[in-house]
């Protein structure tokens, strides 16, 4: 590995800082990168590692909401850049998460878009250079050229829909190596979807790459990774970066103490139970959810009656399978009891029978009917389920809507829960994200459930209603004895709030913790079987 | 003080026009200013008002069933029933069938919405069916479900065995014919019973009787934990989903429904008539339905009783004046171009007005 070894780094980010909308995402972030240097940067889910990139790439999304401070230098040179095309003619090279590859089109094809090698004809003569023919042979060179330095075999002539995903990420490396001019390569994440082995080929084509002095940021949450491939490992908390040091002078479980660890912790939850002599009210035997991006392997769970549960790890481990495959919104297998019961995987309908209730992560696409009034809102699942607030005629033929139940219950909750609305009757689209939180609450607490299910339920909205919303789920836990079992990427709130947190890690539980540990254990629960 | 205070009135009237205006929708009350425009121009072009006012009262009454058609597939987020034809066959086998089996009279019609209903049950069903296979792109689908049913039919009509005098080719013998005369069966059935007449002015209570009797059964039905329902997954399927309700289920049940009511209302529709129509009729009966709930202020998922109405008046009301006022303009007998213009400008209208209802 080289070192950057010229006086001028490659690149150096000064004093960055960025707020969407008052909320300040970063805060002077400074570091510099040199020719051929690995860098590793790692932080929880939020704490501002993609927002920097995006600065750096200059996307979109920066600019149409304000811009930054600070300056970026490229060789010395200040530069300043308003589209992602800039950026890369600049020579900085960027590995989405998300593929932007053409299914249809080979490997060769997409490596090449747009910067095809190209031949003259007679129709180009006359119409003009858009017409020149693709000069096949010449971009199969190119291709194999990219792939050779990439270090990585791939099949240049075999079609994005036909490879396996590992490959597709292959392909985006090579897309960004045939440049000439890189630079600079981010990696976004880019061995979350690959095999043990295909992530050690890519660990092999960085190594490579930087040998040849193409200057790499590697973000990843394998924190063993980073220890194995980057010279120099940044972990950013907050906004903030937190710590800035060589990958040799510190350890997995160092870097992980300091991405989760807040210097106070008095934020714990202060009242703590130990309810493990409590009989088991659910109990999750062999657990398989197939949610896109969420993939539950194989969870074994007990869950203790009238505790709150929390569920932690980082992003696409699998916490939120777990709800959504026992409560039948995605496909699930392997065996579910609720008080010796068993209970039906795969239909909504058993699960809310059985008196459980769920308030999803996904509150427009799942939580709520926006177009419609916060009665129904409130009411709809308890009416369906358990046939409350409806008036029977004709011996139960007719069931009908009985408003002024409905009315009442919605005020009710109204005030209990503080819902800043015009009234009962306000569509629920119109309400802000924490009042909308609310309402799905709401919902649940009218199914009077045995059993309650939240998924991030504090997801994008303020420190205030954040408060409001956790202080009435332990509320309700306390008052109506309700086991709850709270899924939420912020390891903080659920140390508010739970008795017990479990970490969900590559699709399993990594272990189960008492919420008065310390972060740094949970942190390390949280990367211990990433895959 | 008081000058304040008229300030605040003003401002407050001012403020109710205008969300009344953005409640009622542009649109639409340029449509009923037209049609208003019309009904004024009338007397002064030689028309008789009295009879124009019954003319589009007896259209409204001929249509507004078909229109109401409309709702549950709406609500249930299948979209506007532009298969509508389907049901409109269940109805003409209920009506050439109950004719074929010799029944006369008030009784006649009485056997046709039985005969029709099983057809429309089963028909509807398997339409339903359909439309669940291919969530998404429903209102494409249908429309080629009633053109191919229509084109279907229009062989059936030849090839089934028809016997009854009334109502097969002359000289064949066999074969329906394309219009079929219901006089003495159940030619204004509805229309007649309690009709109001004073000089010009005629109106057919028995029919409006009926549609209201419908719509008042479809708000009923609305208003039940079903009928929730059923709003409930047309507005969000997810969440209904997630609320354990049936989501597939709910959209067959409005699927149903329509294509009964579709049934019904075709049968309403020859009584006022007079006539049953074959053959090539239904094809584009759906278009019609469809623009009078759009312009009633519907939209794709969301639709009441009072936009069927408002809707069936203004868009019957514009079909029958238009050509009418139009033709005494200008002495000329432009009544058809006139008409199809009108009605399919209308449709037009009512189509981009769709994008409006979706999410």
């Amino acid at each position: 590995m080289i070192m950057g070894t010229s006086s001028t780094p490659l690149l150096e980010m000064r004093n960055i800082k960025k707020d969407f909308f008052g909320n300040q995402v970063l805060t002077d972030i400074n570091f510099t990168l040199g020719e051929g240097e690995v860098l590793g940067l790692c932080g929880e889910n939020g704490a501002g590692k993609s927002t920097l990139m995006k600065i750096l790439f200059g996307m979109d999304v920066i600019r149409e909401t304000g811009g930054f401070e600070g300056e970026i230098l490229l060789e010395g040179k200040p530069v300043s850049f308003s589209t992602p095309l800039e950026a890369l003619s600049a020579g900085i090279g960027m590995v989405h998460q998300e593929f932007s590859l053409i299914p249809g089109f080979t490997a060769t094809e997409n490596i090449l878009l747009n910067r095809e090698p190209k031949k003259r004809n007679i129709v180009s003569e006359v119409f003009g250079d858009r017409l020149n023919t693709l000069d096949y042979n010449e971009m199969t060179g190119r291709a194999e050229a990219a792939i050779d330095k990439m270090g990585f075999q791939i099949d240049k002539g075999m079609l994005i829909s036909e490879m396996p995903v590992g490959h597709k990420q292959f392909t985006e490396i090579a897309r960004e190596l045939s440049k000439e001019n890189l630079k600079l390569l981010i990696l976004d994440e880019p061995t979350a979807v690959l095999t043990e082995k295909e992530a050690e080929a890519l660990l092999n084509s960085i190594r490579s790459m930087s040998e040849k002095g193409i200057a790499v940021i590697f973000i990843t949450h394998r924190l063993q990774e980073i220890l194995s491939v980057c010279d120099r490992v940044i972990v950013m908390r907050d906004g903030f970066v937190v710590s800035d040091v060589p990958a040799k002078e510190t350890d997995v479980s160092q870097i992980s103490r300091k991405m989760v660890g807040r210097s106070i912790d008095s934020t714990a939850n202060s009242e703590v139970r130990d309810l493990s002599s409590a009989k088991t009210v659910m109990s999750i035997r062999n657990l398989w959810v197939d949610m896109p991006g969420e993939t539950v392997r194989n969870v074994s769970l007990d869950i203790k009656e009238g505790e709150i549960l929390g569920i932690g790890g980082l992003a696409g481990q699998g916490k939120l399978g777990i709800p959504n495959g026992i409560m039948g919104l995605y496909d699930a297998g392997g065996e579910v009891t609720l008080d010796g019961v068993s209970i039906p995987l795969n239909s909504p309908r058993k699960c809310l029978d059985a008196s459980l209730a769920f308030v999803s992560e996904d509150r427009r696409g799942v939580g709520l009917l926006l177009d419609e009034t916060l009665e129904w809102n409130v009411a709809f699942p308890a009416m369906q389920v358990q046939n409350k607030f409806l008036k029977n005629y004709l011996g139960g033929l007719i069931k009908w809507r009985d408003e002024r139940a409905i009315h009442e219950v919605t005020d009710r909750y109204i005030s209990e829960l503080a819902i800043k609305c015009t009234g009962s009757k306000q569509k629920a689209r119109e309400l802000s994200g924490g009042n909308q939180q609310k309402v799905c609450l709401a919902k649940a607490f009218a199914l009077e459930p045995k059993f309650l299910f939240v998924s991030e339920p504090t997801r994008g909205i303020d420190i205030g209603a954040k408060k409001l919303v956790l202080d009435a789920l332990k509320k309700f836990n306390r008052e109506s004895g309700v086991t709850v079992v709270m899924i939420s990427s912020e390891l903080e709130e659920l140390r508010q709030i739970c008795d017990r947190i479990a970490i969900v890690s590559g699709g399993r539980i990594a272990g189960i913790l008492p919420a008065a540990e310390a972060s740094e254990e949970f942190g390390m629960l949280m990367i211990s079987m990433v895959k | 003080m008081n000058e304040s205070l008229a300030d605040r009135n003003n401002y407050t009237v001012r403020d109710r026009v205008k969300s009344m205006i953005a409640n009622f929708g542009l649109p639409r009350l340029i449509i009923a200013a037209f049609l208003l425009l019309l009904f004024i121009a009338a007397p002064f072009v030689g028309a008789d008002f009295w009879t124009q006012i019954s003319n589009t009262i007896n259209r409204f009454s001929w249509n507004a069933v078909m229109v109401l058609a409309m709702v549950p597939m709406i609500h249930s987020g299948c979209g506007l029933n532009f298969g509508l034809p389907l049901g409109i066959i269940s109805g003409l086998l209920g009506a050439t069938l109950s004719i074929e089996f010799g029944f006369t009279g008030p009784m006649s019609f009485v056997m046709a919405i039985l005969i029709a209903t099983p057809f429309a049950l089963l028909l509807g069903a398997g339409y339903g069916w359909l439309l669940n296979k291919i969530k998404g792109g429903e209102m494409m689908i249908a429309t080629y479900v009633g053109f191919s049913s229509v084109s279907f039919m229009c062989m059936m009509w030849l090839l089934l065995p028809y016997h009854s005098p009334t109502m097969v080719w002359g000289f064949a013998g066999k074969g329906l014919r394309t219009t079929i005369s219901l006089e003495g069966f159940y030619d204004k059935v509805l229309a007649g019973f309690l009709q109001i007449r004073i000089g010009n002015l005629s109106i057919p209570t028995g029919t409006l009787l009926f549609f209201a009797l419908l719509a008042f059964l479809m708000w009923a039905f609305l208003h039940t934990k079903t009928g929730t329902a059923m709003t409930a997954v047309g507005s969000n399927p997810t969440f209904a989903r997630a609320a354990g309700v049936n989501v597939d289920r709910m959209r067959l049940l409005s699927v149903v429904m329509s294509t009964w009511l579709a049934a019904i209302g075709i049968l309403v529709y020859e009584q006022g008539f007079g006539f049953i129509q074959l053959y090539m009729a239904p094809f584009y009966m759906a278009l019609p339905a469809v623009s009078a709930i759009l312009i009633g202020g519907a939209s794709v998922n969301k639709a009441s009783i009072a936009n069927v109405i408002i809707g069936t008046f203004l868009f019957q009301g514009i079909v029958t004046m238009t050509p009418t006022v139009m033709n005494n303009m200008i002495h000329m007998d432009m009544s058809e171009v006139i008409r199809v213009v009108a009605s399919q400008g209308m449709i037009l209208y009512a189509l981009t007005r769709k994008t409006e209802g979706t999410k």
